[in-house]
C-alpha cells in the first residue's frame, strides 16, 4: 500500500491506499494504525483499500474543531465526497466502528455496505466496560488479546519507551478527547439506529473484555437486518487475532451484497 | 516570611497492607476500608490542629481538595475552610484549591468562595488548580479538555466577582446566562489567588502575567525542582515586564522537628515513608491520564516514570530536599539557605503527613512555631529583597 497526504476541510490526513477495486473505506479504533497490518495487505487484494490515520492521530493534523466522534463522522463524509469515491464499503474497529455507525445514520447515500468489528458507540446498562484508560501498554495488550501467548509476543515486540512516543501520547491524548466521556458511547446514537439502509455485518469475538459480546445482539437488534458473526477464542481485535477469518467474513458479505444487487439487477445505490 | 500550616488530613488510620491487595490508595481502593468512627476522631484532631496553629502563630492554615482517597478527608476543602472560618480570628484560611475543572457548575465554587471571604472579612486566599489525573477518571471529566476548563472557569469566577452582573459568560464549555454572584467578595478586587502546582512553564507564565501576578506554589518535590521553577518565574516575570515579589512565591514542604537530628529522623521515618510510598501512590495511568499534559510534559514524565512511582526512604527524601527533618537549629538553617536560595515569602509547612500521631504532630508544629519561625520571620519580606542564587541542574518532577 501507498502512503499518501490528503486535505479535507482544511485537515491534511496521512492515508495508506492500495489495491483495486471497489472502495473499501477502513477505520481504525483507538489505538491508531499505525503501521500496514496483513489483515490490510489481503483486503488490499481485492478493493482499493483506504486506511486513512485519524484527525488527531499519527502523522494526520490534530485539528481545532476536533471534539468529539461525531465531528469524525462528518468529516468522513466529506473525505468520501472530496475523494469522489461512490459506492464506498465502509469498515470500521472499536471506536472505528463507532465513527461508521455515525456516518451512516447520518448519510449512506455514498456507502454500500457496513462491516463493524466490535464497534463502540452505545451503552447497555448493567454490562460493564473495560477502562482502557486504566490499562497500561501491557495490560492492554493482556486485555484485548484472547490467545496470552500472542498477547506476550506482542509485549516483548512493544518498542523501547513507547509511553514516551510523542504519537502515542498523541494518539491516547485525541482517545482521551472523544472516548473518556460519556465512556465510549454517545447516549442518542441507538435511537437512529433504525435509520441504517444498507447490508450491516457485526463481528465479535465472544472473549471480547473492552465491548462485551452482549453488545453484538444489542447491535443487531437495533440495525435493521444486520447480520453478526461470533467468534470463539477472540478478544475484542479480531482483524489482529484472527485477521484470515476476519478477511474471509468481509468479504463474503459484501459478496452476498453483490450478488443481491446482480440479482436485483439494481443501478448502484449512489444513484438511485 | 509569611508563614501557613498546611494540613492533607490523611486518612492515617489506613490499614497500610491494603498495598499488597490493591495498586493505590486513590480512585479505586475500596472504601470499606474506612471506618466512620475513626474518621469522626481524625476529623476533628485535624480541625483542633489547625486551629492550635492560629495560637502558636502562624499566619495561615491551607487546606486543599482530594477525591476518594485515603491520601486526603477533604473532598470538600469549602466544607473544611467552613468549619475553620469561625473558630479562628485573626489567620488567613487558604484554599489550596479548589478543582475548578471538575466542576459543571464552576459559579458554585465563586459563591462559595465569596461566602467564606464575606463571613471572615476578608482572610479568605484563593487557591486555584486542576485537581490530579486519578480525579479525571474519579469524575469521568475528559482530561483533554483539563486545561480548557480551568482557564474558562477562572476567567468566570474572575469576572464574576469584578463585573457587575448580571451579564453572560460564553465559553465552549461554561456558558451562562446570568452571572450574578450574590454575595460579592469581601476583599478588593477579589482574594487573593495562588497557584498551586509541580511545576509546568505553561503555568508559571500564565500566573505571573501582570494583569494577574498570582502566588506560585511550589508542591512536594525535590529542591531542585522548586528552585528551578521559582527562577522560572522570576525570569517569566521579567520577561512579561516587571520584577516579581517574594510575596509571589510559596514554597510546601513537609517539616519534621525533633530534640535531635537522629531523633527527628527516627520519629518522622514511617510516617513520612507511609505518606510518600502508600497514600501518595498511584500508577502512571492514574497520575497522568490521556491529554492531562502537552505531549512534551507527557514525555517529561513519561521518561522520569520510575521515580514517580518508585519508593524513597525518608533519607533519601532528605537528600533531596523533599523533607525537611531535623532539630530546630537544623531545619532553621536549612530555612534560611533555602530561602535564599528559592526567595520565597511563603513558607506552607506540612506538619502532619501520612500516619504521623497525634502527640507527634502537637509537638512537631510547637517546635516548629517556638524555635524555627521566629528567627526566619525577617526573611524574605519586602525591604530586603531575596538574593537567589543560581540553581544547579535541576532534575524533572
Amino acid at each position: 500500500m501507498e502512503q499518501q497526504r490528503v486535505t479535507v476541510t482544511g485537515c491534511t490526513l496521512s492515508l495508506r491506499r492500495g489495491g483495486s477495486g471497489e472502495p473499501l473505506l477502513y477505520l481504525h479504533g483507538a489505538n491508531g494504525a499505525p503501521v500496514e497490518l496483513p489483515f490490510m495487505t489481503a483486503l488490499a487484494g481485492d478493493f482499493d483499500l483506504l486506511v486513512p490515520e485519524h484527525p488527531g492521530y499519527g502523522a494526520s493534523d490534530d485539528p481545532e474543531w476536533l471534539d468529539t466522534i461525531q465531528d469524525l463522522a462528518y468529516f468522513y463524509l466529506d473525505f468520501i465526497k472530496h475523494l469522489g469515491l461512490e459506492g464506498v464499503h465502509l469498515a470500521g474497529s472499536s471506536m472505528g466502528g463507532w465513527i461508521a455507525l455515525e456516518m451512516a445514520v447520518r448519510n449512506t447515500a455514498a456507502i454500500r455496505t457496513l462491516t463493524l468489528s466490535a464497534p463502540a458507540g452505545i451503552h447497555l446498562k448493567g454490562v460493564p466496560k473495560g477502562d482502557l484508560f486504566m490499562w497500561s501498554p501491557e495490560e492492554t495488550l493482556r486485555n484485548l488479546l484472547h490467545d496470552p501467548q500472542m498477547a506476550e509476543d506482542a509485549i516483548a515486540a512493544m518498542p523501547e519507551g513507547l509511553e514516551a512516543d510523542p504519537v502515542f501520547l498523541k494518539n491516547r491524548s485525541t482517545a482521551a478527547k472523544l472516548l473518556w466521556s460519556p465512556r465510549l458511547y454517545n447516549p442518542h446514537l441507538y435511537k437512529w439506529l433504525h435509520r441504517i439502509d444498507v447490508p450491516t455485518l457485526i463481528v465479535w469475538g465472544r472473549e471480547d473484555k473492552l465491548l462485551p459480546v452482549a453488545y453484538a445482539e444489542a447491535f443487531a437488534k437495533l440495525i435493521p437486518g444486520a447480520e453478526t458473526a461470533i467468534l470463539d477464542h477472540c478478544g475484542h481485535l479480531p482483524y489482529l487475532e484472527q485477521a484470515g477469518r476476519f478477511v474471509e467474513l468481509l468479504r463474503g458479505h459484501v459478496a452476498r451484497e453483490t450478488a443481491g444487487r446482480e440479482k436485483a439487477g439494481a443501478a448502484p445505490k449512489v444513484n438511485p | 516570611m509569611k508563614f501557613f500550616c498546611f494540613h492533607l488530613m490523611a486518612y492515617a488510620d489506613l490499614d497500610l497492607s491494603f498495598i499488597e491487595k490493591h495498586p493505590t490508595a486513590w480512585t479505586t481502593l475500596p472504601n470499606s476500608y474506612y471506618d466512620p468512627e475513626k474518621g469522626h476522631r481524625l476529623y476533628n484532631r485535624y480541625l483542633d490542629e489547625l486551629e492550635y496553629a492560629e495560637e502558636l502563630g502562624f499566619d495561615g492554615v491551607g487546606v486543599n481538595e482530594h477525591h476518594q482517597t485515603a491520601y486526603g478527608m477533604m473532598p470538600s476543602p469549602i466544607v473544611i475552610a467552613s468549619a475553620l472560618m469561625r473558630r479562628t480570628s485573626r489567620i488567613k484560611i487558604a484554599i489550596l484549591g479548589s478543582a475548578l475543572p471538575l466542576r459543571d457548575h464552576p459559579l458554585t465554587l465563586a459563591e462559595e468562595h465569596a461566602m467564606i471571604d464575606n463571613i471572615t472579612g476578608g482572610r479568605l486566599i484563593s487557591g486555584f488548580v486542576r485537581g490530579i489525573g486519578a480525579e479525571y477518571h474519579t469524575f469521568g471529566s475528559i482530561p483533554a479538555f483539563s486545561h480548557e476548563r480551568f482557564h474558562e472557569a477562572h476567567d468566570l469566577i474572575i469576572e464574576a466577582w469584578t463585573r457587575p452582573g448580571p451579564f453572560a459568560f460564553e465559553g465552549k464549555h461554561y456558558h451562562f446566562q446570568y452571572v450574578n454572584v450574590w454575595p460579592r467578595p469581601y476583599q478588593k478586587p477579589h482574594p487573593p489567588i495562588w497557584i498551586p502546582s509541580q511545576g509546568s512553564q505553561e503555568t508559571i507564565d500564565w500566573a505571573a502575567h501582570p494583569k494577574r501576578k498570582y502566588t506560585y506554589l511550589h508542591t512536594f518535590s525535590p529542591l531542585p525542582a522548586a528552585a528551578k521553577y521559582m527562577q522560572a518565574y522570576r525570569d517569566s516575570a521579567e520577561r512579561q515586564g516587571y520584577q516579581s515579589s517574594p510575596e509571589q512565591l510559596g514554597w510546601a514542604v513537609p517539616i519534621y522537628v525533633g530534640a535531635s537530628d537522629e531523633s527527628a529522623r527516627v520519629e518522622a521515618k514511617p510516617h513520612f515513608e507511609a505518606f510518600r510510598n502508600r497514600f501518595l501512590k498511584m500508577p502512571i495511568e492514574m497520575l497522568l491520564p490521556p491529554g492531562y499534559t502537552s505531549v512534551s510534559s507527557m514525555q517529561r514524565m513519561a521518561a522520569v516514570k520510575k521515580s514517580l512511582t518508585a519508593d524513597i526512604t525518608i533519607e533519601s527524601a532528605m537528600e533531596l530536599g523533599m523533607i525537611l527533618c531535623g532539630s530546630a537549629a537544623t531545619v532553621r538553617d536549612q530555612l534560611v539557605e533555602h530561602q535564599k536560595m528559592l526567595g520565597f515569602n511563603n513558607l506552607l509547612t506540612l506538619l502532619h503527613f501520612g500516619t504521623l500521631p497525634e502527640e507527634l504532630t502537637r509537638s512537631n508544629m510547637e517546635l516548629f512555631a517556638r524555635e524555627v519561625m521566629p528567627h526566619l520571620r525577617p526573611l524574605g519580606e519586602t525591604g530586603e529583597s531575596a538574593d537567589p542564587a543560581e540553581p544547579g541542574e535541576t532534575g524533572a518532577t
